[in-house]
Protein backbone atom coordinates (compact mmCIF):
# COMPACT_ATOMS: atom_id res chain seq x y z
CA UNK A 1 0.00 0.00 0.00
CA UNK A 2 1.26 3.58 -0.88
CA UNK A 3 1.40 6.94 1.68
CA UNK A 4 -1.69 9.59 0.75
CA UNK A 5 -1.03 11.23 -1.92
CA UNK A 6 -1.01 14.81 0.96
CA UNK A 7 1.25 12.92 2.69
CA UNK A 8 5.41 12.92 2.49
CA UNK A 9 7.38 10.40 2.31
CA UNK A 10 10.65 9.38 3.20
CA UNK A 11 13.03 7.10 1.16
CA UNK A 12 12.26 4.11 4.10
CA UNK A 13 8.84 4.13 3.37
CA UNK A 14 8.79 0.95 1.14
CA UNK A 15 10.45 -0.70 3.43
CA UNK A 16 7.98 0.56 6.77
CA UNK A 17 5.18 -0.70 4.84
CA UNK A 18 6.77 -3.78 4.03
CA UNK A 19 7.79 -4.89 7.44
CA UNK A 20 4.25 -4.23 8.71
CA UNK A 21 5.06 -1.01 10.27
CA UNK A 22 2.04 0.97 11.71
CA UNK A 23 2.12 4.22 9.76
CA UNK A 24 0.67 7.65 10.63
CA UNK A 25 0.43 10.94 9.71
CA UNK A 26 2.79 12.80 11.45
CA UNK A 27 2.95 16.29 10.77
CA UNK A 28 2.35 15.67 7.21
CA UNK A 29 4.60 12.87 6.51
CA UNK A 30 3.52 9.17 6.65
CA UNK A 31 5.90 7.88 9.34
CA UNK A 32 6.12 4.40 11.49
CA UNK A 33 4.71 5.11 14.30
CA UNK A 34 5.44 1.30 15.74
CA UNK A 35 6.75 -1.98 14.36
CA UNK A 36 5.95 -4.40 16.74
CA UNK A 37 5.02 -2.67 20.79
CA UNK A 38 5.52 0.54 21.26
CA UNK A 39 6.61 -0.69 24.99
CA UNK A 40 9.28 -3.37 23.71
CA UNK A 41 10.63 -0.74 21.20
CA UNK A 42 11.05 1.66 23.74
CA UNK A 43 12.61 -0.36 26.43
CA UNK A 44 15.12 -2.19 23.49
CA UNK A 45 16.20 0.99 23.59
CA UNK A 46 17.33 1.37 27.04
CA UNK A 47 18.62 -1.82 27.01
CA UNK A 48 20.20 -2.80 24.12
CA UNK A 49 19.83 -0.77 20.82
CA UNK A 50 17.14 0.16 18.72
CA UNK A 51 17.36 2.17 14.75
CA UNK A 52 15.23 4.84 13.85
CA UNK A 53 14.16 6.33 10.36
CA UNK A 54 14.13 10.40 11.00
CA UNK A 55 14.83 11.55 7.53
CA UNK A 56 11.46 13.36 8.18
CA UNK A 57 13.95 16.26 9.83
CA UNK A 58 15.32 18.95 7.91
CA UNK A 59 18.51 19.70 7.36
CA UNK A 60 19.55 23.69 6.35
CA UNK A 61 23.34 24.90 5.38
CA UNK A 62 24.30 27.91 6.40
CA UNK A 63 27.49 28.81 4.33
CA UNK A 64 29.80 32.24 3.42
CA UNK A 65 32.44 34.44 5.34
CA UNK A 66 29.52 35.49 7.55
CA UNK A 67 28.25 32.56 8.05
CA UNK A 68 28.81 32.39 11.93
CA UNK A 69 27.30 35.70 12.29
CA UNK A 70 24.22 34.57 10.89
CA UNK A 71 23.63 31.47 12.76
CA UNK A 72 24.74 33.04 15.99
CA UNK A 73 22.33 35.82 15.44
CA UNK A 74 19.34 33.51 14.70
CA UNK A 75 19.96 30.70 17.27
CA UNK A 76 20.00 31.54 21.20
CA UNK A 77 23.20 29.52 22.19
CA UNK A 78 26.51 30.60 22.08
CA UNK A 79 27.26 29.68 18.14
CA UNK A 80 30.38 30.96 18.19
CA UNK A 81 31.48 28.65 21.20
CA UNK A 82 31.26 25.61 19.02
CA UNK A 83 34.58 24.14 17.91
CA UNK A 84 34.65 22.56 14.40
CA UNK A 85 32.88 18.89 14.84
CA UNK A 86 31.05 20.22 18.03
CA UNK A 87 27.26 20.16 18.24
CA UNK A 88 24.75 22.55 20.01
CA UNK A 89 21.32 22.46 20.92
CA UNK A 90 19.49 25.83 20.26
CA UNK A 91 16.42 28.13 19.92
CA UNK A 92 15.38 29.66 17.09
CA UNK A 93 13.12 32.26 17.92
CA UNK A 94 10.67 35.05 16.71
CA UNK A 95 10.94 38.58 17.92
CA UNK A 96 8.53 37.92 20.39
CA UNK A 97 10.64 35.21 22.26
CA UNK A 98 8.64 32.49 21.15
CA UNK A 99 10.17 29.45 19.11
CA UNK A 100 10.02 29.01 16.18
CA UNK A 101 11.69 25.92 16.66
CA UNK A 102 14.48 24.25 18.07
CA UNK A 103 17.85 23.15 16.27
CA UNK A 104 20.97 21.26 16.64
CA UNK A 105 23.61 23.71 15.16
CA UNK A 106 26.66 21.33 13.72
CA UNK A 107 29.88 23.22 13.10
CA UNK A 108 31.44 21.59 9.87
CA UNK A 109 33.71 24.59 9.28
CA UNK A 110 34.22 28.29 10.26
CA UNK A 111 32.39 29.50 7.55
CA UNK A 112 29.36 26.41 7.70
CA UNK A 113 27.07 25.80 9.91
CA UNK A 114 24.84 22.42 9.54
CA UNK A 115 21.27 22.89 11.47
CA UNK A 116 19.10 20.07 12.33
CA UNK A 117 15.52 21.39 12.67
CA UNK A 118 12.30 19.44 12.54
CA UNK A 119 10.32 18.00 9.81
CA UNK A 120 7.18 20.56 9.70
CA UNK A 121 9.12 23.40 10.74
CA UNK A 122 11.69 23.05 7.80
CA UNK A 123 10.31 25.61 4.97
CA UNK A 124 9.08 27.99 7.66
CA UNK A 125 12.75 27.90 9.36
CA UNK A 126 14.68 28.29 6.16
CA UNK A 127 12.71 31.07 5.46
CA UNK A 128 12.74 32.83 9.10
CA UNK A 129 16.55 32.52 8.52
CA UNK A 130 16.85 33.96 4.91
CA UNK A 131 14.62 37.12 6.19
CA UNK A 132 17.01 37.27 9.02
CA UNK A 133 19.85 37.26 7.19
CA UNK A 134 21.48 40.82 6.65
CA UNK A 135 25.21 39.13 6.18
CA UNK A 136 27.11 37.34 3.99
CA UNK A 137 26.26 34.12 4.11
CA UNK A 138 23.70 32.23 2.05
CA UNK A 139 21.09 29.64 3.67
CA UNK A 140 20.08 26.22 1.83
CA UNK A 141 17.45 24.26 2.91
CA UNK A 142 19.40 20.93 2.09
CA UNK A 143 16.59 18.49 3.67
CA UNK A 144 16.35 16.37 0.39
CA UNK A 145 19.86 15.51 0.17
CA UNK A 146 20.11 13.81 3.39
CA UNK A 147 18.24 10.58 5.00
CA UNK A 148 18.77 10.23 8.83
CA UNK A 149 19.02 7.16 10.86
CA UNK A 150 18.98 6.89 14.75
CA UNK A 151 20.75 4.75 16.54
CA UNK A 152 19.98 4.38 20.23
CA UNK A 153 20.59 2.65 23.14
CA UNK A 154 23.41 1.25 25.11
CA UNK A 155 24.84 -1.40 22.09
CA UNK A 156 24.73 1.56 20.01
CA UNK A 157 28.28 1.80 19.13
CA UNK A 158 28.92 -1.40 18.66
CA UNK A 159 26.31 -1.99 16.11
CA UNK A 160 27.29 0.85 14.71
CA UNK A 161 31.06 0.03 14.82
CA UNK A 162 30.45 -2.75 12.56
CA UNK A 163 29.83 -0.83 9.97
CA UNK A 164 32.19 2.36 9.61
CA UNK A 165 36.23 2.23 9.99
CA UNK A 166 35.48 5.50 12.37
CA UNK A 167 36.90 5.31 15.66
CA UNK A 168 33.01 5.98 17.35
CA UNK A 169 34.42 5.95 20.96
CA UNK A 170 36.53 8.85 20.13
CA UNK A 171 33.52 10.84 19.07
CA UNK A 172 32.15 12.47 22.16
CA UNK A 173 28.72 13.72 23.50
CA UNK A 174 27.20 16.46 21.27
CA UNK A 175 30.24 15.97 18.96
CA UNK A 176 30.80 14.82 15.16
CA UNK A 177 32.50 13.16 12.26
CA UNK A 178 32.09 13.07 8.86
CA UNK A 179 33.44 9.82 7.80
CA UNK A 180 31.53 6.41 6.00
CA UNK A 181 28.87 4.02 7.27
CA UNK A 182 28.63 1.07 4.83
CA UNK A 183 31.35 2.72 2.30
CA UNK A 184 28.85 5.34 1.90
CA UNK A 185 29.69 8.77 3.10
CA UNK A 186 28.38 10.15 6.57
CA UNK A 187 27.77 12.44 8.70
CA UNK A 188 27.72 10.78 12.32
CA UNK A 189 26.95 12.93 15.35
CA UNK A 190 26.65 11.58 18.54
CA UNK A 191 23.06 13.01 19.24
CA UNK A 192 19.54 11.45 19.85
CA UNK A 193 16.55 12.31 21.11
CA UNK A 194 15.81 9.19 23.44
CA UNK A 195 18.11 10.46 26.46
CA UNK A 196 20.37 6.83 25.62
CA UNK A 197 23.89 6.95 24.38
CA UNK A 198 23.74 6.42 20.51
CA UNK A 199 24.14 8.13 17.13
CA UNK A 200 22.24 10.24 14.71
CA UNK A 201 23.66 9.95 10.97
CA UNK A 202 23.15 11.40 7.73
CA UNK A 203 23.33 9.98 4.65
CA UNK A 204 22.72 9.40 0.75
CA UNK A 205 18.99 8.85 0.77
CA UNK A 206 19.38 6.63 -2.38
CA UNK A 207 21.79 4.40 0.05
CA UNK A 208 19.06 4.45 3.04
CA UNK A 209 17.65 1.75 2.28
CA UNK A 210 20.37 -0.97 2.19
CA UNK A 211 22.64 0.96 4.99
CA UNK A 212 18.89 0.50 7.23
CA UNK A 213 18.94 -3.39 6.62
CA UNK A 214 22.86 -3.06 6.90
CA UNK A 215 22.46 -1.72 10.51
CA UNK A 216 19.63 -4.01 11.72
CA UNK A 217 21.84 -6.96 10.57
CA UNK A 218 24.95 -5.45 12.53
CA UNK A 219 23.02 -5.22 15.47
CA UNK A 220 21.34 -8.90 15.20
CA UNK A 221 23.88 -9.75 17.80
CA UNK A 222 22.00 -7.17 20.76
CA UNK A 223 18.65 -7.67 19.84
CA UNK A 224 18.16 -4.45 17.56
CA UNK A 225 14.47 -3.25 16.67
CA UNK A 226 13.41 -1.09 14.76
CA UNK A 227 11.48 1.73 16.22
CA UNK A 228 8.91 3.83 15.80
CA UNK A 229 7.69 7.75 16.33
CA UNK A 230 5.72 6.62 19.34
CA UNK A 231 8.71 4.39 21.01
CA UNK A 232 10.94 8.08 20.28
CA UNK A 233 7.73 9.97 21.88
CA UNK A 234 8.27 8.30 25.26
CA UNK A 235 11.66 8.26 25.18
CA UNK A 236 12.26 11.66 24.97
CA UNK A 237 9.64 12.26 27.21
CA UNK A 238 11.05 10.23 30.33
CA UNK A 239 14.57 12.29 29.10
CA UNK A 240 12.40 15.44 29.40
CA UNK A 241 13.62 16.91 26.05
CA UNK A 242 11.34 19.17 24.40
CA UNK A 243 8.86 18.28 21.50
CA UNK A 244 7.83 21.37 19.27
CA UNK A 245 4.16 21.51 19.24
CA UNK A 246 4.02 20.36 22.82
CA UNK A 247 6.94 21.62 25.70
CA UNK A 248 7.73 24.84 22.72
CA UNK A 249 5.82 27.09 20.24
CA UNK A 250 5.36 30.64 19.15
CA UNK A 251 3.65 31.33 22.51
CA UNK A 252 6.29 29.96 24.47
CA UNK A 253 9.69 31.22 25.42
CA UNK A 254 12.59 29.52 26.35
CA UNK A 255 12.12 30.79 30.24
CA UNK A 256 8.83 29.23 30.30
CA UNK A 257 9.98 25.81 28.49
CA UNK A 258 12.76 25.92 31.86
CA UNK A 259 15.23 26.06 28.56
CA UNK A 260 17.02 28.81 30.45
CA UNK A 261 20.81 27.28 29.71
CA UNK A 262 20.42 27.21 25.54
CA UNK A 263 19.72 31.19 26.07
CA UNK A 264 23.27 33.04 26.09
CA UNK A 265 21.82 36.91 26.36
CA UNK A 266 25.81 37.73 26.74
CA UNK A 267 26.86 36.84 23.51
CA UNK A 268 25.65 40.00 21.85
CA UNK A 269 22.52 40.33 19.89
CA UNK A 270 19.92 37.86 18.87
CA UNK A 271 16.18 37.74 17.20
CA UNK A 272 14.24 37.14 20.16
CA UNK A 273 16.66 38.74 22.74
CA UNK A 274 14.92 41.86 24.11
CA UNK A 275 11.70 40.23 24.30
CA UNK A 276 13.41 37.80 26.63
CA UNK A 277 15.18 40.45 28.48
CA UNK A 278 12.15 42.33 28.98
CA UNK A 279 10.41 38.96 30.20
CA UNK A 280 12.67 38.44 32.59
CA UNK A 281 12.47 41.91 33.86
CA UNK A 282 8.99 41.73 34.03
CA UNK A 283 8.66 38.62 35.42
CA UNK A 284 8.24 34.86 34.00
CA UNK A 285 4.83 33.38 34.90
CA UNK A 286 4.48 30.23 33.33
CA UNK A 287 7.26 26.69 33.87
CA UNK A 288 7.51 23.75 32.75
CA UNK A 289 7.35 21.52 35.23
CA UNK A 290 7.19 17.59 35.34
CA UNK A 291 4.47 15.42 37.62
CA UNK A 292 3.73 11.81 38.18
CA UNK A 293 0.27 10.53 38.54
CA UNK A 294 -0.50 9.43 41.91
CA UNK A 295 -4.54 8.13 41.33
CA UNK A 296 -5.19 5.98 38.01
CA UNK A 297 -5.20 8.17 35.05
CA UNK A 298 -2.70 9.40 32.43
CA UNK A 299 -2.54 13.26 32.08
CA UNK A 300 -2.17 13.61 28.00
CA UNK A 301 -1.09 16.53 26.18
CA UNK A 302 -3.58 19.31 26.31
CA UNK A 303 -5.89 18.49 29.80
CA UNK A 304 -6.42 21.03 32.41
CA UNK A 305 -3.76 21.18 35.33
CA UNK A 306 -5.69 22.44 38.78
CA UNK A 307 -3.93 23.65 41.52
CA UNK A 308 -5.78 23.31 45.24
CA UNK A 309 -9.22 22.58 42.36
CA UNK A 310 -8.61 25.55 40.72
CA UNK A 311 -7.30 25.97 36.94
CA UNK A 312 -3.80 26.14 37.31
CA UNK A 313 -2.51 25.19 34.06
CA UNK A 314 -1.90 22.69 31.46
CA UNK A 315 -0.29 19.26 30.28
CA UNK A 316 2.07 19.77 26.99
CA UNK A 317 3.01 15.74 26.55
CA UNK A 318 1.82 12.87 29.28
CA UNK A 319 2.29 9.08 28.58
CA UNK A 320 2.81 5.94 30.92
CA UNK A 321 6.45 5.63 30.78
CA UNK A 322 7.67 1.95 30.18
CA UNK A 323 10.89 2.31 31.97
CA UNK A 324 10.03 3.30 35.21
CA UNK A 325 6.23 2.15 35.14
CA UNK A 326 4.80 5.25 36.15
CA UNK A 327 2.49 7.72 34.60
CA UNK A 328 4.43 10.83 33.85
CA UNK A 329 4.13 14.33 32.28
CA UNK A 330 5.48 17.88 31.86
CA UNK A 331 3.07 21.02 32.41
CA UNK A 332 2.71 24.61 32.34
CA UNK A 333 2.41 25.64 36.04
CA UNK A 334 2.05 28.83 37.69
CA UNK A 335 5.52 30.22 38.95
CA UNK A 336 4.43 29.93 42.44
CA UNK A 337 3.53 26.63 41.73
CA UNK A 338 6.34 25.35 39.46
CA UNK A 339 8.66 23.45 42.27
CA UNK A 340 8.27 19.56 42.81
CA UNK A 341 6.67 18.17 45.19
CA UNK A 342 3.05 20.08 45.00
CA UNK A 343 0.07 18.10 45.43
CA UNK A 344 -2.04 18.65 41.55
CA UNK A 345 -4.81 17.27 39.81
CA UNK A 346 -4.90 16.77 35.96
CA UNK A 347 -8.52 16.31 34.82
CA UNK A 348 -8.75 13.22 33.16
CA UNK A 349 -11.88 12.89 30.92
CA UNK A 350 -13.78 15.57 33.05
CA UNK A 351 -11.95 13.64 36.75
CA UNK A 352 -9.67 15.44 38.55
CA UNK A 353 -6.94 12.58 39.15
CA UNK A 354 -4.40 13.23 41.35
CA UNK A 355 -0.47 14.16 40.78
CA UNK A 356 2.61 15.32 41.84
CA UNK A 357 5.05 17.45 40.80
CA UNK A 358 8.25 16.06 40.13
CA UNK A 359 12.09 16.74 39.57
CA UNK A 360 12.99 16.02 36.38
CA UNK A 361 14.25 14.28 33.63
CA UNK A 362 12.80 11.21 34.81
CA UNK A 363 14.87 9.07 33.50
CA UNK A 364 18.91 9.76 33.38
CA UNK A 365 20.98 7.28 32.29
CA UNK A 366 23.93 5.79 34.42
CA UNK A 367 27.23 7.07 33.17
CA UNK B 1 -8.61 -13.91 12.79
CA UNK B 2 -12.41 -12.36 12.43
CA UNK B 3 -14.62 -15.36 13.82
CA UNK B 4 -17.57 -15.77 11.46
CA UNK B 5 -20.10 -15.93 14.00
CA UNK B 6 -19.18 -12.49 15.86
CA UNK B 7 -20.75 -9.35 14.63
CA UNK B 8 -19.01 -6.32 14.55
CA UNK B 9 -19.53 -2.31 14.53
CA UNK B 10 -17.48 0.56 12.70
CA UNK B 11 -16.61 1.43 15.94
CA UNK B 12 -14.38 -1.99 16.51
CA UNK B 13 -16.38 -3.74 18.41
CA UNK B 14 -17.48 -7.24 18.23
CA UNK B 15 -20.66 -9.34 19.90
CA UNK B 16 -20.53 -12.82 19.91
CA UNK B 17 -24.39 -13.91 20.72
CA UNK B 18 -25.46 -17.33 22.39
CA UNK B 19 -28.88 -17.12 23.64
CA UNK B 20 -30.00 -14.10 24.99
CA UNK B 21 -26.64 -12.87 26.13
CA UNK B 22 -24.54 -11.13 23.59
CA UNK B 23 -20.03 -11.21 24.76
CA UNK B 24 -19.13 -7.89 24.07
CA UNK B 25 -15.30 -6.75 22.87
CA UNK B 26 -12.78 -5.26 20.69
CA UNK B 27 -11.66 -6.25 17.69
CA UNK B 28 -7.97 -7.51 16.84
CA UNK B 29 -7.51 -4.30 14.72
CA UNK B 30 -8.54 -2.31 17.61
CA UNK B 31 -6.32 -3.48 19.94
CA UNK B 32 -3.21 -2.94 16.90
CA UNK B 33 -4.42 0.01 16.37
CA UNK B 34 -3.94 1.23 19.70
CA UNK B 35 -0.95 -0.81 21.18
CA UNK B 36 0.35 -1.67 24.27
CA UNK B 37 -3.14 -0.93 26.53
CA UNK B 38 -2.60 -0.24 29.96
CA UNK B 39 -5.98 0.85 31.15
CA UNK B 40 -9.40 -0.78 30.81
CA UNK B 41 -12.16 1.37 32.14
CA UNK B 42 -16.21 0.96 32.50
CA UNK B 43 -18.27 3.32 32.84
CA UNK B 44 -21.84 4.27 31.91
CA UNK B 45 -21.72 8.14 31.65
CA UNK B 46 -20.73 9.63 34.61
CA UNK B 47 -20.61 6.25 36.86
CA UNK B 48 -18.74 3.47 37.45
CA UNK B 49 -20.65 0.45 34.89
CA UNK B 50 -22.42 -2.39 36.83
CA UNK B 51 -23.90 -5.48 36.59
CA UNK B 52 -28.06 -5.31 35.86
CA UNK B 53 -27.51 -1.83 34.43
CA UNK B 54 -29.88 -1.30 31.61
CA UNK B 55 -27.40 0.08 28.46
CA UNK B 56 -28.42 1.06 25.49
CA UNK B 57 -26.83 0.25 21.64
CA UNK B 58 -24.47 2.97 20.63
CA UNK B 59 -23.70 4.42 23.87
CA UNK B 60 -20.19 4.72 25.93
CA UNK B 61 -19.93 1.80 28.25
CA UNK B 62 -15.96 2.23 29.01
CA UNK B 63 -12.67 3.25 27.84
CA UNK B 64 -9.63 1.41 26.29
CA UNK B 65 -6.09 3.83 26.89
CA UNK B 66 -3.23 2.49 25.61
CA UNK B 67 0.21 3.99 25.46
CA UNK B 68 -0.50 6.18 23.07
CA UNK B 69 -4.08 6.67 22.85
CA UNK B 70 -7.46 6.62 24.78
CA UNK B 71 -10.65 5.04 22.92
CA UNK B 72 -14.18 4.63 23.76
CA UNK B 73 -15.85 1.67 23.73
CA UNK B 74 -19.21 1.71 22.35
CA UNK B 75 -21.83 -1.50 23.12
CA UNK B 76 -22.94 -3.02 20.47
CA UNK B 77 -26.23 -3.70 21.72
CA UNK B 78 -28.65 -2.91 23.85
CA UNK B 79 -30.13 -4.89 27.32
CA UNK B 80 -28.61 -5.80 30.80
CA UNK B 81 -25.20 -5.87 32.24
CA UNK B 82 -24.76 -9.78 33.23
CA UNK B 83 -20.95 -9.74 33.76
CA UNK B 84 -18.03 -7.64 33.64
CA UNK B 85 -14.68 -9.05 32.79
CA UNK B 86 -13.03 -7.45 35.85
CA UNK B 87 -9.72 -9.55 35.44
CA UNK B 88 -9.11 -6.74 32.42
CA UNK B 89 -7.84 -4.23 35.08
CA UNK B 90 -5.25 -6.57 36.72
CA UNK B 91 -4.13 -7.69 32.85
CA UNK B 92 -5.21 -5.47 30.45
CA UNK B 93 -2.49 -6.50 27.92
CA UNK B 94 -4.65 -9.14 27.96
CA UNK B 95 -6.57 -7.12 25.53
CA UNK B 96 -3.60 -6.94 23.19
CA UNK B 97 -2.93 -11.19 23.14
CA UNK B 98 -6.56 -12.36 22.85
CA UNK B 99 -9.00 -9.61 22.17
CA UNK B 100 -11.56 -11.73 20.64
CA UNK B 101 -11.48 -14.41 22.98
CA UNK B 102 -10.13 -14.12 26.91
CA UNK B 103 -10.57 -10.57 26.56
CA UNK B 104 -13.97 -9.43 26.60
CA UNK B 105 -15.65 -6.67 28.04
CA UNK B 106 -18.75 -6.92 29.68
CA UNK B 107 -22.03 -9.43 28.78
CA UNK B 108 -25.06 -8.25 27.69
CA UNK B 109 -28.41 -9.98 27.98
CA UNK B 110 -30.13 -8.69 24.69
CA UNK B 111 -33.18 -6.64 25.46
CA UNK B 112 -33.73 -6.18 21.27
CA UNK B 113 -32.18 -9.04 19.30
CA UNK B 114 -33.30 -7.43 16.26
CA UNK B 115 -29.98 -5.03 16.68
CA UNK B 116 -27.95 -7.67 15.64
CA UNK B 117 -29.09 -6.90 11.70
CA UNK B 118 -27.64 -3.40 12.18
CA UNK B 119 -24.29 -4.65 12.91
CA UNK B 120 -21.24 -6.12 10.06
CA UNK B 121 -20.38 -9.41 9.22
CA UNK B 122 -16.90 -10.26 9.27
CA UNK B 123 -16.31 -10.15 5.56
CA UNK B 124 -18.02 -7.04 5.76
CA UNK B 125 -15.91 -5.76 9.07
CA UNK B 126 -12.81 -6.49 6.99
CA UNK B 127 -13.69 -4.75 4.24
CA UNK B 128 -14.62 -1.96 6.22
CA UNK B 129 -11.05 -1.99 7.99
CA UNK B 130 -9.38 -2.66 4.61
CA UNK B 131 -10.91 0.28 2.93
CA UNK B 132 -10.60 2.64 6.14
CA UNK B 133 -6.20 2.04 6.15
Amino acid sequence: MLAAASLKATCLNAVHRSTGARMVDFGGWDMPVQYSSLVEEHLTVRKSVGVFDVSHMGEIDITGPEALKLTDFVTTNAAGRLQTGQIQYAGLLYEHGGFVDDVLVHKVSGDHYFLCVNASNQQKDYEHIREQNRFDAEVRLSSDDYAQLAIQGPNARATLQKLTPVDLAAIRYYWFTDGTVSGTAARIARTGYTGENGFEVYIDPAEAPRIWNEILEAGQAFGIKPCGLGARNTLRLEAKMALYGHEIHASITPWEADLDWIVKLDKGDFVGRAALLRQKEQGVHRKLTGFEMAGRGIGRDGYEVLADGVPAGWVSSGSPSPTLNKNIGLCFLPMAEARAGRAIEIVVRSQPVAAVTVETPFYKRAK
Amino acid sequence: MYPENYRYTKEHEWVRVEGDTGTVGITDHAQEELGDIVYVDFKYGRDTLKAGQQIEQGKTIGSVESVKAVSDIYSPVSGEVVGINDALAEKPEKLNEDPHGEAWLVKIRLSNPGEIANLLSAADYQTYIGAEK
